[in-house]
């Protein structure tokens, strides 16, 4: 669904992706995991156009999606910080996003799932971090799309509605979506993710199983097993 | 990018500074009329405010919108949009507003005061093409400054500089020339280096527009020659044009190669 090839991005002197290559098959979820600054949110602003690379290619669906802008009507996704303009309210938001983009939305579901009712009239610059993340939330899964990517999603969720969270991720993946997952949690990546997309040096590190990457590191707990990972750069 | 547009305007509309800055024009024209009581001079007192302050608040908002939505502008960059949509439907979003505030500002109390049945409803119709003129290229040159700084606080330090720069320093740098090298024939000079500002183009054009040339001895014979034609207003309003649209293409260049 995803191929990208020879991916290249500096930012300055600063090289984040150097010569990154990943296959990404269609249905599943997948967690995108590394140590801070190893390109993570790079390499999905990349794919999302908001990044521009300095070399390689990136195709969606078969199709080469530098400088397009109309596949991301397939795809949805979650900013990691979550700020809207403050003067306008939640239901005029939702109703701007909707009016972007040519396609159905199912907000009022998700609406009641989050408990947002009475927020609707509220304006945004009012709501607590972790209403907006559930304001942020709704506008990326109302839409019904191929591919969703979720930047941290967890941020500032109580325990409840990470449980709706979770549930609704897993409920995508049954639909044969395929989900992109950047997160630090590694109980949400235990839970949910069907593959591990380990990312050091701007470059694919591992991919594969969970199974895979526990044998390979000989760790039985994930959080030992991705922490072996990590402390190899620490060494080198 | 009418969504966006939309959508910016309304945004902006309900924030309080555009009913501050909408009041402000409102008592100014009030206190101005009735204090003068003759149109045409509280014209001149209103033409030497805008000049200065339409600026200054287009720059301030200009810079202050971008860097106050730019999380709202990755959600939008994340939709199926043109990057370029984006950013012109902010760009057109702020400057309407903000011409929307002047306009019906300093409209309403000329209105009152009978504005249709005196002469000078030319030179403030003049007045407030000027002002929306400043606005629109103010703004875009604040946004400009904007994209190139990802540093809120160097940003906004190089947007008022620049401000400062064309509706200050300018006139002081002009003036030395003029006193240095007095003794050469300047009008050309001086026509020329009025283009390459966008302040005192505006000022120039007002003024001579009122008929108070006179006062500007032989340079100002020279200037009533070209501006007081229909051939020079159209030409200075052409290039006021060309003010807003040379900052926009640079946007639009800027745009192909920014990481967000």
């Amino acid at each position: 669904m995803i191929k990208i090839k020879n991916l290249h991005k500096k930012f300055g002197k600063l090289t984040v992706l150097d010569g990154l290559d990943l296959d990404i098959e269609k249905g599943g979820i997948f967690a995108i995991l590394g140590p801070n600054g190893s390109g993570k949110t790079t390499l999905i602003k990349c794919l999302l156009g908001m990044v521009v690379p300095n070399k390689g290619e990136i195709s969606f669906q078969g199709n080469n999606i530098l400088k397009e802008w109309n596949y991301r009507n397939n795809l949805n996704y979650l900013p990691q910080i979550a700020n809207f303009p403050a003067n306008l309210s939640v239901i005029e938001l939702i109703k701007m996003v909707k009016n972007l983009r040519p396609k159905q939305a199912n907000e009022q579901e998700l609406i009641d799932l989050f408990g947002l009712q009475p927020f609707l009239k509220k304006k945004l610059g009012n709501l607590s971090g972790g209403t907006k993340q559930k304001v942020n939330l709704v506008l990326t899964f109302m839409f019904d799309s191929d591919l969703i990517i979720l930047d941290e999603p967890t941020t500032g969720l109580d325990p409840i509605a990470l449980i709706y969270l979770k549930d609704l991720i897993k409920k995508e993946r049954d639909k044969g979506k395929t989900v992109l997952i950047t997160t630090h949690i590694m109980s949400v990546v235990e839970e949910l993710a069907d593959e591990i997309v380990f990312l050091l040096d701007g470059k694919i590190y591992f991919k594969g199983s969970i199974t895979k990457l526990q044998e390979q590191t000989n760790q039985t707990n994930l959080e030992h097993a991705i922490a072996n990972l990590i402390s190899k750069q620490y060494v080198n | 990018m009418l969504k966006i547009l939309k959508y910016s305007i309304f945004d902006l509309l309900r924030s309080r500074w555009s009913y501050v800055y909408f009041v402000f024009y409102l008592i100014l024209g009030f206190v101005l009329l009735f204090l003068n009581n003759d149109v045409n001079k509280a014209i001149i007192t209103l033409m030497n405010i805008i000049i200065v302050l339409t600026p200054l608040i287009g720059t301030i908002f200009g810079v202050m919108y971008y860097y106050n939505s730019k999380e709202f502008t990755e959600l939008l960059l994340a939709q199926p949009i043109k990057r370029n949509k984006i950013f012109i439907g902010q760009y057109l979003g702020v400057s309407l507003s903000l011409t929307l505030s002047l306009v019906l500002g300093i409209g309403i109390p000329f209105v009152l005061y009978g504005l249709f049945k005196s002469a000078s409803i030319f030179d403030f119709g003049l007045l407030i093409v000027v002002g929306a003129f400043l606005n629109f290229i103010f703004v875009a040159l604040a946004y400009n400054i904007a994209i190139s700084n990802e540093n809120k606080i160097k940003g906004f330090g190089y947007a008022i500089l620049m401000w400062l720069f064309l509706a200050v320093v300018y006139d002081g740098i002009f003036m030395i020339l003029a006193i240095k090298f007095q003794e050469y024939p300047l009008d050309k000079f001086a026509l020329t280096s009025m283009m390459f500002n966008p302040i005192d183009l505006s000022r120039t054009l007002i003024l001579l527009k009122l008929d108070i040339s006179a006062l500007l001895g032989y340079t100002g014979a020279v200037f009533k020659e070209f501006f007081g034609t229909s051939k020079g207003l159209l030409t200075s309003l052409f290039i006021l044009c060309l003010w807003v649209v040379f900052p926009l293409l640079r946007i639009h260049l800027k745009l192909r190669k920014k990481d967000f």
